[in-house]
């Protein structure tokens, strides 16, 4: 067993508008000529991934970049919509780097770290400035100036956007400079590789074992340092927003050689997905949050009113989050308009054939600003919106309802993004650091590429100094151990012959974590959920059958091993729920609410990080807590009233 | 609703390959084609037979992971649209549909529907991209880009590089995909520099991949999931000539 974690945080010292600046001075620099003897492994690429990998490369260390799909343009990241937000201020409207700090650490509800926050904000302006140099084809005004609009409820316009598109084209910006790196011989790439452990020597991370995906091959690979940047686990809930092959497959097995796992209960459930139609469906689609500025959200008064949307006067609609939050109306934060639909679909005035469903209606808006204004904003969504369910949003109000989208939650890291494994850090949705509890709407992006283009240049280079690794090979008894275990892995699962599919435990599993560590959890639901998942873990065990060999293409075996991982994280985010008896952002615990219904957070003993740490197959993980200070941004009520 | 599948099933590169009868049942029109495909799969899984391989990851139509020849045209007859985005209510039942993947020398096939498409990603290694280092950048406002730039430079951007304008070419010619990227950097003040040399690197690496010469089919253009217009094919011939005089 590793040491007992410290989770010293390594905040330097300073004003919350210097830290950053004096670190980077204050940190040591690994020499150019030295860059090129230091190899660095990068899982992952993803805007962080892809952006780190690209940026150690340009900087001439070795770089080794793996990923799971058959290119590194096709990460998930690909699929972000809406827009990146930046503290540009272009439009004149009172942005700033404090404001974006002091909305991340509000819209975070008090759980994030200041300094982390702040330093965010700063980069944020670099981003954008890089990607328009490398070409990313922004949204301009008529006058050739950059766009921007107002998103997910912020009261500025700092989003800058590539249509509907904006992951896409940041990732391809990332993904050019990584092949350009590629191309010149300072990063080498693994595509179609699924990291499947670390590989720790004299107590630092020093490797990865992956399988080959098309060969099956058990491959082994070593480094001076390792960054993941493996994206989040929202598909522990089986259905969710995210691209089906995302997996928390590579932090949850750094978890088990030592690295915290923070407040995995975080998750964020996403207000504006096309609702759910059936058993069978594989994912669900999320609608851009964009649209709320300017559909109307709402749903019948009475309870089982099934008249057609337009048959339903005007006076017995209810406009709830108008009338309940008149400050901000449809544009509260994404926990908000989730928590608020699913008050209304419980009370049974949901519509739609599930009942799970409210209107986003644009009726208003097509009146006011005519058709042609609204297909210009929203033309490609509306249309995708009619392709998936038949319906067109131009006649007839769109129906939605929240759908997993976002982990707040993940590796532990400290101010220069290291896990709590030497030499193991973990960037983009895989680190736990900037979001709190719920994370703002074009916060993500920018994250992502914070810490891979302008942070982890510096603290890599850092670390690399300061340690001196000393040289080590695969040669070293510690990757033939770790090998050797992966591959006795694989053979357990491919041994029990049942007849049950990985995927059929998957949705059993994600049942369980929609209803019960979802968007609302009690004591009572997630001692449920506990008892539930082992029944389950059991049953895959079992009766879990994967045909084929392991020497070969076999997708079948690669999501049972994810599978079975899922059964182990989502039994700790019901743990971490539980531990956790307060409402905060994402995480809502129905005993923790006020008069009117809305969060109760418990500043008082519950401000801090709980990081969790594995104590062994079978035995229960610790909780270490990192306690939170806030020095600049006070904590209040987070009100959208 | 009902259907019957034709699909090509081939255990590795060297195997031999043929189209195998498949037939599901009880579709939900709602469902997408690959939501079918996955049925079946649980249905032969649990038979303990080997799924078909196919691939897809976001099932929404912007990771470029999915691409199936479904009865003979790449992404489907629909046009504008990827294979993961495909209703099953666009079939009827009792339909039978053929299933192939996206066939072409540079891409070679790795297993049922599986093929590897890295030629594309050397392609962009050789210049699909602005050479500017992380943190070496000016102001985003200081260079004014005309909107109407920015949008055709966006048009030619939004290539998921899927390959099905390889697929559905006869000479199997890779031109939309690297003219679309050429393009995308004539519309933008970003990267001048290495116009020239881009347009003959990308190309000559493309030629090297062993895709064939563009001759004018448009088949490319009509399966583009992302409406990619063969324009960006002129274009590029345009650059490729120019970028060779000027070096000569
Ligand atoms: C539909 C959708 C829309 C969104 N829209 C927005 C938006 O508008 N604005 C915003 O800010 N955010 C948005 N987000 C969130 C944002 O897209 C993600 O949080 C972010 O892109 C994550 O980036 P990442 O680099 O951390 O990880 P990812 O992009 O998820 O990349 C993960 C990488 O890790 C690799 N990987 C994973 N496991 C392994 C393994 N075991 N071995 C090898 N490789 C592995 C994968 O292959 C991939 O390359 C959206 C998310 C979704 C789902
Ligand atoms: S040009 Fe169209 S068909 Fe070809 S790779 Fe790009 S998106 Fe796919
Ligand atoms: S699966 Fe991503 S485009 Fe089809």
């Amino acid at each position: 067993m590793s040491k007992k974690p410290t989770l010293d945080s390594k905040i330097p010292e300073g004003h919350i508008s210097e830290k950053w600046s004096s670190h980077k001075f204050n940190m040591k620099l690994v020499n150019p000529a030295n860059k090129r003897k230091h190899k660095v492994i990068v899982v992952g690429t993803g805007l962080a991934g892809g952006s780190a990998a690209a940026s150690l490369g340009e900087l001439g260390y070795q770089v080794q970049s793996f990923c799971i799909q058959d290119s590194p343009r096709r990460a998930h990241s690909v699929a972000a919509q809406g827009g990146i937000n930046a503290a540009k201020n272009y439009q004149n409207d009172g942005d700033s780097v404090y404001r974006l700090f002091y909305d991340t650490v509000k819209g975070g509800d008090f759980r994030a770290r200041e300094a982390n926050v702040h330093r965010l904000a700063e980069v944020s302006t670099n981003i954008i400035d890089q990607c328009v140099a490398q070409g990313v084809p922004f949204a301009r005004e008529y006058g050739g100036t950059l766009a921007n609009r107002s998103f997910g409820g912020a009261q500025v316009s700092r989003t800058f956007y590539a249509r509907g598109q904006t992951g896409q084209q940041l990732l391809l910006g990332a993904y050019g400079s990584l092949m350009r790196q590629v191309d010149e011989g300072n990063v080498e790439m693994f595509s179609r590789r699924e990291m499947l452990d670390l590989v720790i020597v004299n107590g630092k991370a020093r490797g990865i074992i992956c399988r080959n995906l098309v060969t099956g091959e058990i491959e082994k690979y070593a480094a001076d340092a390792v960054l993941l940047c493996t994206g989040g686990y929202s598909t522990v809930f089986y259905l969710s927003t995210n691209a089906v092959n995302c997996n928390p497959t590579a932090a949850w097995r750094c978890y088990k050689r030592g690295a915290a796992f923070a407040n995995p209960c975080y998750t964020q459930i996403h207000p504006t997905c096309i609702p759910r139609f059936g058993e069978t469906q594989s994912k669900l689609t999320l609608m851009s949050e964009s649209l709320r500025n300017d559909g109307r959200v709402w749903v019948p008064k009475r309870k089982g009113d099934d008249r057609k949307p337009e048959d339903i006067p005007e006076a017995e609609r209810d406009y709830y989050l108008e009338t309940k939050y008149p400050a901000f109306g449809n544009l509260v934060p994404r926990d908000i308009a989730s928590r608020n639909a699913k008050e209304v679909c419980d009370e049974g005035r949901g519509v739609g054939p599930t009942g799970y469903a409210v209107y986003l209606d644009f009726g208003d808006a097509i009146q006011r600003l005519g058709k042609d204004v609204i297909s210009q904003r929203y033309g490609n969504l509306f249309a995708m919106y009619h392709e998936i369910t038949g319906d067109d949003p131009y006649e007839t109000p769109m129906m939605i309802y929240p759908a997993p989208h976002y982990t707040m939650g993940g590796l532990w890291v400290d101010y220069n993004l290291m896990t709590t494994i030497d030499g193991l850090f973990a960037l983009g949705e895989a680190n736990f650091s900037d979001h709190g509890a719920n994370r703002l709407g074009a916060s993500a992006l920018m994250q992502g590429l914070a810490d891979g283009y302008f942070v982890i240049p510096y603290t890599l280079g850092n670390y690399l100094a300061t340690e001196k690794p000393e040289e080590v090979t695969t040669e070293a008894p510690e990757f033939d151990e770790v090998a050797k275990e992966v591959q006795e892995g694989i053979e357990k699962l491919m041994s029990i012959k049942g007849s049950t599919t990985a995927d059929e435990i998957h949705r059993k599993l994600g049942n369980i974590m929609i209803d019960e560590v979802g968007m609302s959890r009690s004591e009572e639901g997630l001692k449920k959920a506990l008892e539930e998942i082992p029944k389950i873990r059991e049953q895959f065990f079992k009766d879990l059958c994967i045909p084929g060999d392991t020497k070969d293409y076999n997708k079948e075996l690669e999501k049972a091993g994810r599978v079975m991982d899922f059964l182990d994280l989502g039994e700790l985010m019901a743990r971490d729920a539980l531990e956790r008896p307060e409402s905060c952002g994402g995480h809502f615990r129905v005993e923790s609410q006020d008069e009117e219904g809305e969060a109760k957070r418990d500043d008082e003993n519950l401000c801090h990080v709980a990081a969790w740490w594995f104590q062994g197959e079978g035995n229960l993980p610790e909780r270490l807590v990192e306690p939170l200070d806030y020095e600049y941004v006070k904590p209040s009520n987070r009100s959208y009233k | 609703m009902n259907v019957n599948l034709k699909i090509w099933r081939q255990a590795g590169p060297d195997a031999p390959g043929k189209l195998v009868d498949y037939r599901v049942e009880d579709i939900d029109p709602s469902q997408s084609f690959l939501e079918m495909l996955d049925k079946l799969n649980e249905t032969l899984v649990k038979k303990g037979q080997e799924p078909v391989a196919f691939e897809s990851d976001c099932r929404e139509g912007i990771c470029g992971n999915c691409g199936l020849v479904i009865n003979g045209i790449a992404h489907g007859s629909k046009g504008g649209c990827t294979t993961c985005e495909i209703r099953m209510r666009q079939y009827n039942d009792g339909d039978t549909i053929t299933v192939e993947p996206f066939r072409a020398k540079a891409f070679p096939l790795i297993k049922d529907l599986v093929v590897n498409r890295s030629a594309f990603d050397r392609i962009m290694s050789k210049g699909g991209y602005v050479a500017v280092n992380a943190g070496s950048a000016q102001d985003a406002n200081l260079q004014p880009i005309h909107k109407d730039k920015a949008e055709a430079a966006m048009d030619a951007a939004a290539c998921i590089g899927c390959g099905a304008c390889v697929a559905a070419c006869p000479n199997a010619s890779a031109s939309l995909f690297v003219g679309a990227k050429i393009s995308q950097f004539t519309w933008l003040p970003q990267g001048q520099v290495e116009r020239g040399s881009r347009a003959l690197k990308m190309v000559k690496q493309m030629d090297h991949e062993g895709f064939g010469d563009c001759s004018n089919h448009a088949e490319c253009e009509a399966v583009c999931p992302k409406e990619i217009s063969i324009a960006n094919i002129s274009r590029m011939r345009r650059e490729f000539t120019k970028a060779l005089f000027a070096r000569s």
